[in-house]
């Protein structure tokens, strides 16, 4: 058993590594997510272009293969720079759920692949916390298609998506697992008013509210309440992913502290001689360290047919990278002292990236209790 | 669960609480509760009311205003202002400076400062921190060099708290001394109308602008506004850090922060069910309440005994450290409570006379900033490290 990359990944890492080196210093990344957009246009197509949107879609649909293992060695880079574009919203939650929407969303993956089609999943709802059965927002039958109402709570990326995925449910109540199904709709959709506003990580999401929003059959992403299967397998990709990102951002607040610890003089020597800090730091790479593992034996998890086995890792992956984020963030800002607390630098920008990401999708305590109800 | 008092106390007590829970101005209190952020304007109306009632100053003597409450008085005091949402009262003047002033500085000194701070006619800053100088407070540089009945100030001070509002500050120079870097420090008082003094706001993290940097060229500070003796600064910066470290102890807030976590798990659900009956997060909740019944035991041990109120020795450091990471822990949760409303950011709705329409639940509003904020209580006031190096060298005798 050899954990390494091999020599495709590798190449995959080092372009990850030169690209975002290249466009994505600090003051960049404040300048997008302060603009319009929230991110740069060039850089998805860039994104496009070295292939990155098609890890996952098959070669015939304009993608490059792959899998989670390339994923994730894309998200490190994501979490290492603080990335902004929707990389995950559309790549990688969009792409699963297209992979398994059937015929029509086919032509759907090449665009998404081109770089020509932004997708947000508009699933988690004020009550649903983190359930992902819980789906309030009904679609009822009307003539050939349906009629959608509801309120979809925190959907990220939504303001600048091409496309939303709703889930609405058929049949079934509140709570069920059964009778969900999956909608595309265009952003401008009759009866669908977003309300857009930045989170605390800087990136943008939406509230969406749906009020007898009329579509079509054809609209129908994947089985007829069967939509709970996607959105669970979509989302389990979705928190390595994010568990990857968090191993991106952890390590470039690590090496930032440990740069601080070296130059930072008090007492007329450099801080980083107390071994008391010396301490610190070294729980925060041991923090890293294990939620890097984890996220590594989670993304090969995603290619096992046991579900168990792939729940349970993905779950593990999640809390760790929560727990081990906010450990590694709080004390990065710690460390550094009053400077940790301004905007100026780039530590507390990964602070709130970590934050963030512990909530999506689930905290460290969802998952734990996932992770033992799954035994 | 909070500890209970013998009866007399518990009369006390309720008798504070009985004023508290309807002196509050109910524009102050909405506000509070609903965690904005209170402007200058709504802490001087509050500190006046407490000002009309005589409570603003109890821990003084009573000739400068100060109630003659016993130290276990005031802490009941301190606990219940602090659990009452109401804008905090301002420490830099009431707190911190003028303990110093009441113990080291001259009759004239005490005459012309202390009424205005009971009356909050000034508002006060702390000067103490540089780039340089933080942990290591006493290696500052800015100078104060004689000039006949003045000193001439030059150098900068930063993560000056509400510089931007403030009168006066007080702070620390250098007016001397070769020697030990802790001699030849000097305590001064400034008026910061006046030429040569500049505040440059610092935005945080949670995108606030309550520290600032402040720079002084060739600022002229009278001589009269020394405290004590000049090079002596050091001892009352001390006296003064060891009152700030008990004020961030904070049982008050952190009894206030509970309340509210208790409250918002009761209206958060989770799997149809209200997310305090979950076990998991029942347990973290009794955690920290064990936590706070802790502190506030050890905080009311440390003064039952006394009767005349003696100054905080280094056991301060240990109520700080504990304080704020009881504190930490409170917004965190809160934070981890509204699932994923925590996330979305909108700091217009901080502004006076923001209508537009919040996100999610009103509670869960302003939930991240203070978590993200409430991470500088274990820096300032001499951060936690550096308060375990006190309590490492002067209680365990290292
Ligand atoms: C929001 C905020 C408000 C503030 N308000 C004021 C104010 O109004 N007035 C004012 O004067 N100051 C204020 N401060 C400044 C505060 O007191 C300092 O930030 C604090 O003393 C730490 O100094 P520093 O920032 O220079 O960090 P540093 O001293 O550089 O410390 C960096 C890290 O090293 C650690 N460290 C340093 N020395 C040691 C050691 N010997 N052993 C172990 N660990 C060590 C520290 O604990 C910290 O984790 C404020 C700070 C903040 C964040």
């Amino acid at each position: 058993m050899d954990l390494s990359l091999n020599d495709e990944q590798q190449l995959l890492a080092d372009s990850v590594a030169r690209f975002f080196a290249k466009t994505y210093t600090v003051e960049r990344r404040r300048a997008l997510v302060a603009s319009e957009l929230g991110y740069a246009r060039e850089n998805w197509k860039q994104f496009a272009e070295l292939g990155w949107l098609g890890i996952g879609i098959p070669e015939d649909l304009g993608g490059i293969g792959g899998g989670p293992v390339e994923t994730m060695i894309v998200m490190e880079g994501i979490g290492r720079h603080l990335v902004a574009e929707p990389y995950l919203a559309s790549a990688v939650i969009g792409g699963a759920l297209l992979s398994r929407g059937g015929n029509g969303a086919a032509d759907l993956l090449v665009d998404l692949a081109a770089g020509n089609l932004t997708l947000a999943l508009a699933h988690g709802e004020p009550k649903s916390r983190f359930d992902l059965a819980h789906v309030e927002t009904r679609a009822a039958r009307e003539g050939n298609g349906f009629k959608l109402t509801g309120h979809k709570a925190v959907v990220q990326h939504a303001p600048s998506a091409d496309r939303l995925i709703v889930s609405a449910r058929t049949s079934g109540n509140v709570a069920t697992a059964d009778g969900i199904t999956l909608f595309l709709l265009p952003a401008k959709t009759p009866g669908m008013t977003l309300a857009p506003y930045r989170t605390v990580d800087g990136l943008r999401a939406a509230d969406v509210k749906l009020d007898g929003v009329v579509v079509g059959a054809d609209q129908v992403l994947g089985p007829v309440d069967g939509g709970h299967a996607l959105v669970e397998s979509a989302v389990e990709k979705a928190i390595v992913a994010l568990s990857a990102e968090a191993v991106g951002a952890m390590e470039a607040l690590l090496a930032l502290t440990k740069e601080y610890l070296k130059t930072r003089k008090q007492f007329g020597v450099p801080i980083g001689s107390f071994q008391v800090l010396q301490h610190r730091l070294v729980d925060m790479f041991m923090a890293l360290e294990l939620a890097r593992s984890t996220a590594e034996t989670a993304s090969r998890a995603l290619s096992d047919p046991d579900p168990r086995y792939r729940a349970r890792a993905a779950a593990a992956a999640k809390v760790q990278a929560g727990r081990a984020g906010r450990l590694v963030a709080q004390e990065a800002v710690q460390l550094h002292g009053g400077m940790g607390m301004t905007d100026e630098l780039a530590v507390g920008h990964y602070f709130k990236r970590l934050m963030a990401i512990d909530v999506c999708f689930g905290n460290a305590d969802w998952h734990q209790r996932r992770f033992a109800d799954l035994a | 669960m909070r500890m209970k008092l013998d009866a007399a106390h518990s009369r006390f007590r309720d008798e504070v609480r009985q004023f508290l829970d309807t002196g509050v101005p109910l524009d102050l209190r909405d506000k509070c509760e609903a965690g904005k952020r209170p402007s200058k304007d709504d802490h001087v109306r509050w500190q006046r009311v407490l000002y009309e009632k005589g409570w603003m100053a109890p821990g003084w003597p009573v000739e400068h205003g100060g109630t003659g409450w016993t130290p276990l008085q005031r802490v009941i005091f301190d606990t219940e202002l602090g659990a009452t949402p109401a804008p905090p009262v301002i420490a830099f003047g009431v707190t911190m400076v003028a303990p110093v002033i009441i113990a080291f500085g001259s009759d004239a000194q005490k005459k012309k400062y202390l009424p205005r701070i009971l009356k909050s006619e000034d508002w006060w800053c702390q000067g103490y921190s540089e780039s340089e100088a933080g942990s290591d407070l006493a290696s500052l540089k800015t100078r104060a060099m004689a000039d006949g009945d003045h000193y001439i100030v030059n150098g900068s001070k930063t993560w000056t708290t509400y510089a931007q509002y403030a009168d006066m500050m007080f702070f620390l120079v250098r007016t001397g001394g070769d020697g030990k870097k802790q001699d030849g420090i000097s305590f001064l008082l400034m008026d910061m109308h006046q030429p040569g003094v500049t505040v440059h706001p610092i935005i945080t993290m949670d995108g606030g602008d309550e520290i600032n940097s402040v720079f002084f060229d060739n600022v002229r500070v009278p001589k009269a506004n020394l405290i004590g003796e000049e090079g002596k600064g050091w001892t009352y910066a001390k006296y003064l850090l060891a009152h700030e470290r008990t004020n961030i102890a904070r049982v008050g807030l952190s009894t206030r922060l509970l309340a509210k976590l208790k409250r918002i798990a009761a209206e958060e659900q989770m799997k149809g069910r209200p997310l305090l009956d979950d076990p998991a997060f029942r347990a973290r909740i009794a955690a920290v309440e064990i936590d706070l019944l802790a502190l506030e035991s050890a905080v009311v041990r440390a003064v039952s005994g006394d009767k005349t109120g003696k100054p905080p020795g280094p056991e301060s450091s240990m109520l700080k450290i504990k304080g704020s990471l009881i504190q930490q822990d409170l917004t965190e949760l809160l934070t981890e409570a509204v699932g994923a409303y925590a996330l979305p950011y909108q700091p217009e709705w901080f502004e006076p006379g923001w209508n537009g329409e919040p996100v999610g639940p009103d509670y869960a509003l302003g939930l991240a900033s203070t978590y993200i904020n409430w991470r500088k209580v274990s820096i300032y006031g001499g951060s936690n490290e550096i308060q375990r190096n006190i309590i490492a060298k002067q209680i365990l005798g290292f």
